[in-house]
């Protein structure tokens, strides 16, 4: 009988969770690859074509591990794509990657790992599990271009406990130079971008039109004043500048704020974009909560500011910027960090 | 150990007929429609395969046309009848994707089943009239096992469909049902090698009382035109050589199997808790499942899920399967389950156990080690 820890490792096709394989594998893990199979509709490649499957299927047959797939897409269904839908007919922006992330990779593989009596499963995210004073914590992945800890914050101390990220450590050249060196067929695959169930082609416009009724909405100023027409009030987000398509603005607007319900939208200048605080709710901790100054992140890689962080309730944050910020699209996340690592973070309100 | 208890999949190629196609690749390779002494050889081969197979399906070898297999053989049936006479397509709910999809792609009518997954006869003579030119009823359903009414199927078509062809596809019965006599009133009948003892890629369409088809593929003209594409000679030997073993031995092994396949399914619910056995009583003792082929025990438990069990079953050994496979490998939620009304939630803890000629004793009790055990630790996960 081995008695080498059994890891179950999230292949999605790609080069990076390739090399996570290879790396588990040369560290000596008992290691079996899973594919999971969220998404049936279209898809330019993202986790869930057959085509990555079967190249997530190869390099497994290459390393020489088991691989399988699993089917959730019912689950992707419930808690990712519906709720993406019911976020955009209410006017606000979701972030379908952490919804994934929170509900699919590690929660019901976790759980399936759990009861298939493995003792860790592994991604291929640019991000570490780093130890703070006995606690773990998420932090930055070694290439700054690359770091996934931003859509990683909702991870709490059992899933820290029972995950692994093997290529944290390396940036995404020595992931690919590894690859080559490995002969991993994956080794030159592009990056997969965006959204996985939207296509380039169709785009957001096309899938939510399919599924929702997209209504023409007014373009207002500040003040009141109709400056225009959108054609689908629902597919503008707060913080947006094109599209908008207001002839002879001499100046540069900004949405900054939607109403779907009663079908406006209302632009500014930049400086009407600004807020000193920022609501959130649907808070999570990676450990306790930590009150106090920290780093705030807004989206996948942008700037991290300074603010203070106050607990509302078990629920809820209140973060207050140092100095004034753009206003965050509601549905988006925020994240808090300490340095590079994760303290948690929350859902902006609107 | 390990027990492979997928034989509704595939079957293991009987030892005969791998000794029967062997000099069809190494010695008599000729092209069977060619003129020299080794083509004739081959040709030779090829239609005493067509008088075997014909003979083991109550069929005339001119009626008997060689396919790549049960899915060419479906899409022929019924693509070859609504190209040729036009009209729509009619085909029971639970019927294998090979013609499922085909009648759904030329927006025919689909018939539901009852909770026993039988063709529900009401709704198939609602669905018939003088437009209907083709009616698929398969004979054994490949995830229930259950055994279709295909007699009284035939009798409720020519009344009300009269210029329809009747097609059944007996992929998942040959092996274990009298098709000869079962579908002696079927114009059209499907058969594929690999799931009697034979090989894969290989498998026949009856085409008989006259009935005409469009040809799927066109080219060199063999089968009289019905099916170009050079003779897979071996593979039509293999086959030919499984069929005439598997009518010799069907009642000795059914009789066998079915003992075997009770012992399992009698074990399977008496050690799990809320377990459905599709298309059998849960009422009393003795369940009956005398409409059923006798290699197949399909199940459905409770808080369950088909992929997880069986990644657990493979680590005890237990080969099976569950519902049908998606390109990706990934399990899809069974279409004859949810025709029959099995709860989505309860479908997907769906196995299906099949045996076949050379499954055993030991093949029946590892599964009854490793199955109630794995439901249990995944109960306990849930």
């Amino acid at each position: 009988m081995s008695t080498r820890p059994e890891v179950l490792v999230a292949m999605s096709g790609g080069v990076d969770s390739s090399v996570a394989a290879a790396m588990l594998l040369e560290q000596g893990f008992a290691v079996t690859g899973v594919t999971m199979k969220l998404w049936g509709g279209d898809s330019d490649s993202g986790c869930c074509s057959v085509s990555d499957v079967d190249d997530a299927r190869r390099v497994a047959d290459q390393l020489g591990i088991d691989h399988h797939v699993f089917n959730f897409g019912d689950d992707f269904d419930a808690h990712v794509v519906q709720p993406y839908v019911d976020a955009y007919a209410s006017g606000i922006t979701p972030n379908p990657c952490i919804e994934c992330n929170r509900h699919l990779k590690f929660d019901r593989l976790l759980r399936r790992a759990d009861a298939l009596g493995f003792n860790m499963v592994a991604t291929g995210h640019h991000a570490r599990i780093v130890d703070v004073g006995g606690t773990r914590r998420m932090a930055r992945g070694a290439d700054p271009l690359k770091d996934q800890s931003y859509v990683l914050y909702m991870l709490r101390q059992p899933e820290l406990a029972r995950i692994l990220l093997p290529i944290g450590d390396i940036d995404k050249a020595g992931v690919r130079t590894l690859a080559a060196r490995l002969g991993l067929r994956t080794a030159t695959k592009p990056d997969s971008q965006d959204v996985c169930f939207i296509t380039a082609t169709g785009g957001r416009e096309k899938f939510l039109g399919a599924r929702i009724p997209l209504r023409a909405g007014r373009i207002v100023d500040t003040a009141g004043n109709e400056l225009g027409q959108v054609p689908a009030v629902e597919l503008v987000t707060v913080g947006q500048r094109k599209g908008l398509d207001l002839a002879g603005a001499g100046q540069r607007r900004f949405v900054v704020d939607v109403d779907v319900a009663a079908a406006t939208v209302v632009v500014g200048s930049r400086a009407d974009l600004d807020r000193d605080r920022l609501m959130l709710a649907n808070v999570v901790w990676s450990d306790s909560p930590v009150a106090g100054r920290c780093l705030v992140q807004c989206s996948a890689h942008g700037d991290p500011r300074p603010a203070t962080v106050d607990v509302v309730d078990d629920d809820r944050v209140l973060v207050r910027w140092d100095e004034p910020q753009r206003r965050i699209a509601p549905g988006q996340s925020a994240v808090f960090y300490e340095g590079d690592t994760v303290l948690g973070g929350g859902i902006v309100q609107p | 150990m390990s027990a492979y208890l997928d034989h509704a999949a595939t079957t293991p190629v009987r030892p005969e007929a791998v000794d029967a196609m062997l000099p069809f690749y190494t010695v008599d390779y000729g092209n069977p429609s060619g003129a020299h002494s080794m083509a004739r050889a081959a040709r030779r081969a090829v239609d005493d395969a067509r008088d075997i197979v014909a003979e083991a399906l109550g069929a005339r070898p001119a009626d008997l046309v060689f396919t790549s297999g049960g899915t060419e053989a479906d899409n022929m049936a019924i693509f070859g009848a609504v190209r040729r006479h036009g009209g729509v397509a009619v085909c029971s709910a639970i019927e294998h994707h090979a013609v499922l999809h085909p009648v759904e792609a030329l927006h025919g009518r689909v018939v539901g089943v009852d909770a026993r997954g039988i063709i529900d006869l009401d709704a198939l003579e609602h669905a018939l009239d003088d437009t209907v030119t083709i009616v698929s009823v398969m004979l054994a359903n490949n995830e229930s096992g259950i055994v279709q009414p295909v007699r009284e199927v035939a009798a409720i078509v020519r009344r009300l469909a009269p210029r329809a062809l009747l097609h059944t596809d007996a992929v998942n019965a040959f092996m274990w049902v009298d098709v000869a006599a079962e579908c002696a009133d079927a114009d059209l009948i499907t058969i594929s090698a690999h799931k009697f003892g034979g090989p894969k890629g290989v498998g026949a369409l009856v085409v008989r009382n006259g009935a005409t088809l469009e040809p799927l593929l066109l080219g060199g003209g063999q089968e009289h035109d019905r099916r170009s594409g050079t003779h897979n000679v071996a593979g039509i030997v293999g086959m030919a050589t499984a069929a005439r073993a598997t009518v010799e031995t069907r009642a000795a092994t059914v009789a066998h199997v079915s003992a075997l396949r009770d012992r399992l399914a009698e074990g399977l619910r008496a050690a799990v808790a809320d377990t459905y056995e599709s298309g059998v009583s849960g009422i009393g003792d003795g369940h009956d499942r005398s409409h059923k082929v006798a290699g197949n025990c399909h199940v459905c438990f409770s808080q369950t899920e088909s992929e997880a069990l069986l990644f657990l079953l493979e680590k005890e050994g237990v080969l099976a399967s569950a519902a049908s496979s998606c390109a990706s490998g990934a399990q899809d939620p069974s279409h004859v389950l949810a025709a029959m009304g099995v709860d989505r939630e309860l479908a997907q803890g769906s196995l299906r156990l099949t045996l076949g000629y050379s499954s055993t004793a030991d093949d029946v009790d590892l599964a009854l080690d490793a199955v109630p055990a794995a439901v249990a630790r995944l109960r306990r996960f849930g």
